[in-house]
């Protein structure tokens, strides 16, 4: 028996707590926002905000969150996040759209943990584990900048 | 005869298998203190420069991994505390544990805390000699005395990894019970680096 709290809702699983996080939320909590990639945590689609961190759900246990706070794109709330909706809005981020729900969830991560406005290469580092097949990455970093600009960071 | 055949064996200098790592007794028979010291670091020199400790102690830039220490996959810089990019830190995808993966063949390592060594304690591309040199040296070892040195070595949870590093990754030879042995030697004897 697994309890966490997922989108503010307190939740409680009795399925095999080494399954991936990623598993439960999509099979069991049926939250299909977040996505499967690879598997691996190589390309970051299936990123969470686990405590208010990014968090790759593919490569984290379900007994892993017992007691945590997971949030999935589908929760997100805040100025930050809005801002990124408005930036990949306005630049037509997606192409095919399998990778922009892990990117938008490290995008607001960053643009949350920044003082300032983030730089290319602070960006860049950012998303470096956010992997696009459509290579849209000039479109991120541009919305990126965009949002820190709506946000006046 | 055990110590002729320990000698012999010192003097071929043997390439050790990635599992083997000698203990401070089979050392003894180096006579002079100075070169029994160094030769026990050599021999430490066998854990400090596994892929599984090297990885992490790189001298410019982000990580390495695997045993051919190829750059880290994905691209992750070492940020200003050790700990990778902001929205891109270590524990983004390293937890508390090692996690073998749910749909394909190995494992992602994992142990609490998890972060690069500093850069002063960067040794890829150094000779033994020089990490010796520096791995004693308080300004660049994290203000560690011999005594903590060897605490370091023989307790540290993250150092103890190296021999625990999960499916699909060799181990660092020998035990972390017997690199602390060896660094105990190492210090009792004069703590002396190799050439």
């Amino acid at each position: 028996m697994t309890q966490f709290i997922v989108n503010g809702q307190d939740v409680t699983l009795d399925i095999d707590p080494d399954i991936p996080l990623l598993w439960a939320l999509r099979d069991d909590l049926h939250l299909t926002g977040t996505k499967f990639g690879c598997g691996v945590a190589q390309c970051g689609a299936c990123t969470v905000m686990l405590n208010g961190m990014p968090r790759r759900s593919c490569v984290t246990p379900l007994s892993m969150v017992e007691g945590s706070e997971v949030t999935t794109i589908e929760g997100m709330t805040g100025p930050e996040i809005e801002a990124v909706k408005a930036a990949w809005v306005a630049i037509d981020v997606p192409q095919c759209g399998w990778c922009q729900s892990g990117q938008i969830m490290s995008a607001t991560a960053l643009l949350q943990q920044s003082a300032s406005a983030p730089t290319d290469a602070e960006i860049d580092a950012a998303m470096a584990g956010n992997v696009c097949r459509c290579a849209t990455y000039v479109r991120v970093r541009a919305a990126i900048h965009d949002a820190a600009r709506t946000l006046e960071l | 005869m055990r110590v002729m055949i320990q000698t012999a064996a010192l003097m071929l200098a043997l390439p050790l298998g990635a599992e083997e790592l000698r203990g401070p007794e089979f050392f003894e028979s180096i006579a002079d203190q100075n070169e029994r010291s160094a030769a026990l670091f050599t021999e430490m020199g066998a854990v400090l420069t596994h892929p599984r400790c090297l990885n992490c102690h790189p001298v410019t830039g982000g990580p390495t991994q695997g045993d051919d220490m190829r750059p880290h996959s994905p691209p992750v810089i070492r940020g200003e505390a050790d700990f990778g990019a902001a929205a891109m830190n270590c524990n983004t995808c390293h937890s508390a544990d090692n996690v073998e993966f749910a749909s394909a063949p190995g494992s992602i390592p994992g142990h609490e805390p998890w972060m690069l060594a500093p850069a002063s304690m960067g040794w890829q591309g150094l000779t033994l000699g020089e990490i010796c040199e520096q791995i004693k040296d308080p300004e660049r070892n994290g203000g560690k005395t011999l005594e903590a040195l060897w605490e370091h070595n023989a307790h540290d949870g993250l150092v103890g990894w190296g021999w625990h590093p999960g499916e699909g990754r060799e181990p660092a030879p020998g035990s972390q019970e017997l690199f602390g042995q060896l660094t105990r030697a190492w210090i009792d004897t004069g703590a002396i680096c190799p050439e």
